[in-house]
């Protein structure tokens, strides 16, 4: 394969182009609502109609408004349907023939829409994630054949520092800082590994890359590969996700038959696999030492850090470990440069972020927007606030470790500081909102029994401590506690945030200390009074209930 | 191999490249309280009583597996690491059903010294008085789950020293818990060699000698010493020799 034969693809897949496209939504949410059926009628009523030469039905990847799913976009009409169903799909081809459909339709500018700005999604709903032709012609590989041939792994680690991305899993750490550390850690054998465990409860983001342009993750990661000197990649994704798998087994197999993965890439000296591992369901295997430890074949448990995988990783060996986003972003920053990425954001977030927008609000489903968008236009504008005008109480971000942003809050513009000021983190994309019926100590509790569940059980504080704060909740929750009991509570807050062994005991009470900052009086209203005199150790006794 | 200077608890000391902050602080006679420790075996940092403080890193480090640097400063007793301490005890005590009075290791266990000298005199948690039952199907040896805290050193012995593989952990969270081989009863297990050494690396009474009684138990670390000597030095001698 040399860089011919790609244009070759490219101008070959454009120059088959129909006058008319009807993409169907094929991820996970519509077809879990019969997309399949609806394509299979779509392309049924095309042959009736003896439309074959003109209208083409693509299979695509997430359209982003899942509520109203399954979904079909015409072009170039700029129809967007919607809730469309295997009965009425054929009066969509009859409407292209001046018909009327049957099948509802919904505004593509709206601001849903509109106000998105897709870097990460910009081939989701586009390409058919089947075929990598379909990504090739919307220039695909075409970042790596430029980074093999023309940059040093130097220049690509430099162009990465550049940009400002920073890791989309969480945490944030600078992308750019990793490569180099990776790169410069001595050693014959390393391995870049992508980490699809998405877990977050509400999180689909990682999902829909994968099932939607999962060529976007490898051509990511071969970069990243020829950047830090790895030749072998894994994909760590979790066994609930069976279609974003198939979709990677099929890109694996077809990359490596165009010659864009394997040996000798794009004729030069470089060479890298990429193999699937397939989570069994822990959640803590998220974490990048307990998900090397699983790769391994062992128990999936997280080990202190230092040493970081950077320097001795899998198998001992530096390892690179990045999320399903953050390689996502990878091929567009080489093919437009760093300062285009630079000039997107904020000062100290750079680029856009994509969240999984869920719960209390009517259009649910994948939004991107640049990173420093206000909570506000998310929630009320593009989300359109809460279903039946209910008043917005505050919006989760980052999962069971993240917290809740009360809707005075509002303003706040997302990004890593801010969300982090605020308590809350990041986190890896996941967007609840939660309207005036939503009792904050119920919230705290659901995501304590999540961390509880999912503790691997390797440190005492995590194991042992999410227990008693659980524990406590309950109590709290049916009405037993008293003020001595939320004294206690938040002490173990603070002692499982600094004693736990990894991010997973370490930002377990997250949920509980950002809803006792911002909604106290909805933990204080359920106390009883004390039946005793203070008792319990001095420590107890000296402390005050408004610390 | 060279050597690094550091401070531990206002003492200047000098500790070899590599040692941890562990070993670095029993040589200058520091004692930082462990649980999951045991000289010989690697380190896995997971019961958090050795965690200590050192100037410049915002995140307390456990000392077992934190390797020494020029110019540390570390802190191993201030009074916020106590009271972790102390809650990280308390929360062992609440999690499975730790009777000592009937217990073979009363008087010889770990996790009750600890308790006596972290000066935690009461439990403020709710028991969780699980269901845990005993293995006693071993022609030997027994193991009452009620009393594991899954330190894990029975696991690290038998694979590490012993090269059995026998026992594991299975299952997450507050159901972790030490297995024989794929799950199944101790007696049933084909790799187990019957050297003991997981009873002899046990802190509690979890792990015991049949027939051995309340209060009875007494361990014989040298034994394991001696192993470990064996293959770090290749000479079959024990610590007194």
């Amino acid at each position: 394969m040399i860089l011919n034969d790609l244009l070759q693809i490219k101008d070959q897949e454009r120059a088959a182009r129909k006058k008319t496209t009807l993409r169907c939504c094929m991820a996970a949410g519509c077809m879990s609502s019969d997309s399949k059926g609806v394509k299979e009628q779509l392309e049924k009523a095309v042959a009736d109609a003896g439309l074959q030469d003109t209208v083409e039905v693509r299979g695509v990847g997430c359209m982003k408004l899942c509520c109203e799913g399954p979904l079909v976009q015409a072009d170039p009409q700029n129809a967007l349907y919607i809730k469309v169903t295997s009965e009425n799909a054929p009066s969509i081809i009859a409407a292209l023939k001046g018909g009327k459909a049957e099948a509802a339709q919904t505004d593509p500018d709206a601001a849903f829409f509109k106000k998105q700005l897709s870097i990460v999604l910009a081939n989701s709903g586009v390409v058919d994630p089947d075929r990598i032709e379909s990504y090739i012609a919307l220039d695909g590989y075409q970042a790596l054949h430029e980074v093999l041939h023309e940059m040093t792994p130097k220049d690509v680690v430099d162009t990465m520092v550049n940009s400002g991305l920073r890791g989309r899993g969480g945490a944030g750490f600078p992308t750019g800082l990793k490569w180099g550390t990776v790169a410069k850690s001595p050693g014959a054998k390393k391995y870049v590994i992508c980490n699809a465990d998405e877990g977050d409860p509400g999180a689909f983001m990682d999902r829909s890359v994968l099932e939607s342009d999962p060529h976007a993750v490898l051509e990511g990661m071969a970069i990243a590969a020829y950047a830090v000197g790895a030749d072998q990649g894994f994909i760590y994704v979790r066994a609930e996700y069976p279609l974003a798998i198939t979709r990677l087994q099929t890109a694996i197999k077809q990359a490596k038959q165009l010659g864009v993965l394997g040996s000798g890439i794009f004729e030069s000296p470089f060479n890298f696999t990429i193999d699937i591992r397939i989570g069994a369901g822990a959640f803590v295997c998220g974490e990048e030492t307990a998900l090397m430890a699983s790769v391994e074949g062992k128990r999936g448990t997280p080990r202190p850090r230092p040493p970081f995988p950077a320097e001795s990783g899998l198998f001992g060996c530096p390892t690179l470990i990045n999320n399903v986003e953050t390689f996502a972003n990878v091929p567009a920053i080489y093919r437009n440069g760093a300062e285009w990425f630079a000039g997107i954001g904020t000062e100290k977030s750079k680029g856009t972020k994509v969240f999984a927008l869920a719960g209390k609000i009517k259009n649910t489903g994948l939004i991107e927007v640049p990173m420093g968008t206000p909570l506000r236009t998310i929630v009320e504008e593009m989300g359109g606030g809460a279903p039946g005008g209910a008043k917005i109480k505050a919006v989760q971000t980052g999962g069971p470790s993240g917290g809740c942003i009360p809707s005075q809050h509002l303003d706040t513009p997302v990004d890593y500081e801010s969300l982090g000021k605020l308590g809350s983190i990041m986190g890896s994309g996941g967007m609840i909102v939660m309207d005036e019926s939503t009792r904050m100590v119920d919230v705290a509790r659901f995501f304590m029994e999540f961390c509880m569940d999912e503790s691997c059980g390797k440190c005492i504080p995590c194991r042992a401590g999410t227990v008693q704060m659980h524990n406590l909740l309950e109590k709290i929750l049916d009405r037993r506690a008293t003020p001595r009991d939320l004294l206690k509570l938040e002490e173990l807050c603070d002692m499982v945030k600094n004693t736990s062994l990894c991010g997973l005991g370490q930002t377990a009470p997250n949920p509980t200390l950002s809803t006792l900052r911002f909604f106290r009086n909805e933990y204080e209203e359920l106390l009883q009074p004390e039946a005793h005199g203070p008792k319990g150790n001095g420590e107890a006794k000296k402390q005050t209930l408004t610390t | 191999m060279a050597a690094k200077t550091l401070t531990i608890d206002g003492k200047q000391i000098s500790a070899e490249e590599g040692a941890t902050v562990l070993q670095a602080a029993d040589e200058a006679g520091v004692k930082i309280p462990t649980l999951c420790h045991l000289d010989g075996v690697y380190d896995v940092g997971a019961c958090r009583l050795c965690l200590v403080e050192i100037a410049g890193v915002p995140k307390l480090l456990p000392a077992c597996t934190t390797q020494v640097a020029e110019g540390m400063v570390i802190h191993t007793d201030s009074e916020r690491l106590r009271k972790y301490r102390r809650m990280t005890l308390e929360l062992l005590f609440a999690e499975r059903n730790h009777v000592c009075a009937v217990c073979v290791a009363n008087g010889h266990c770990e996790l009750q010294s600890l308790a006596y000298n972290q000066g935690m005199d009461h439990v403020r948690y709710e028991y969780n008085f699980p269901k845990w039952s005993v293995d006693n199907t071993h022609r030997l040896f027994g193991m009452d789950h009620n009393r594991c805290i899954l330190c894990t050193r029975c696991v690290r012995v038998c694979w590490h020293i012993e090269g059995a593989g026998t026992k594991n952990v299975a299952g997450r969270g507050g159901k972790a818990h030490i297995i024989s081989d794929l799950n199944m009863s101790w007696g049933q297990s084909y790799s187990c060699t019957e050297c003991g050494k997981c009873v002899q690396a046990c802190p509690t009474g979890a792990l015991f000698h049949k027939g051995s009684t309340a209060a009875e138990m007494e361990r014989d670390r040298t034994r394991l010493e001696f192993l470990v000597t064996a293959r770090e030095k290749k000479q079959w001698i024990t610590g007194e020799e």
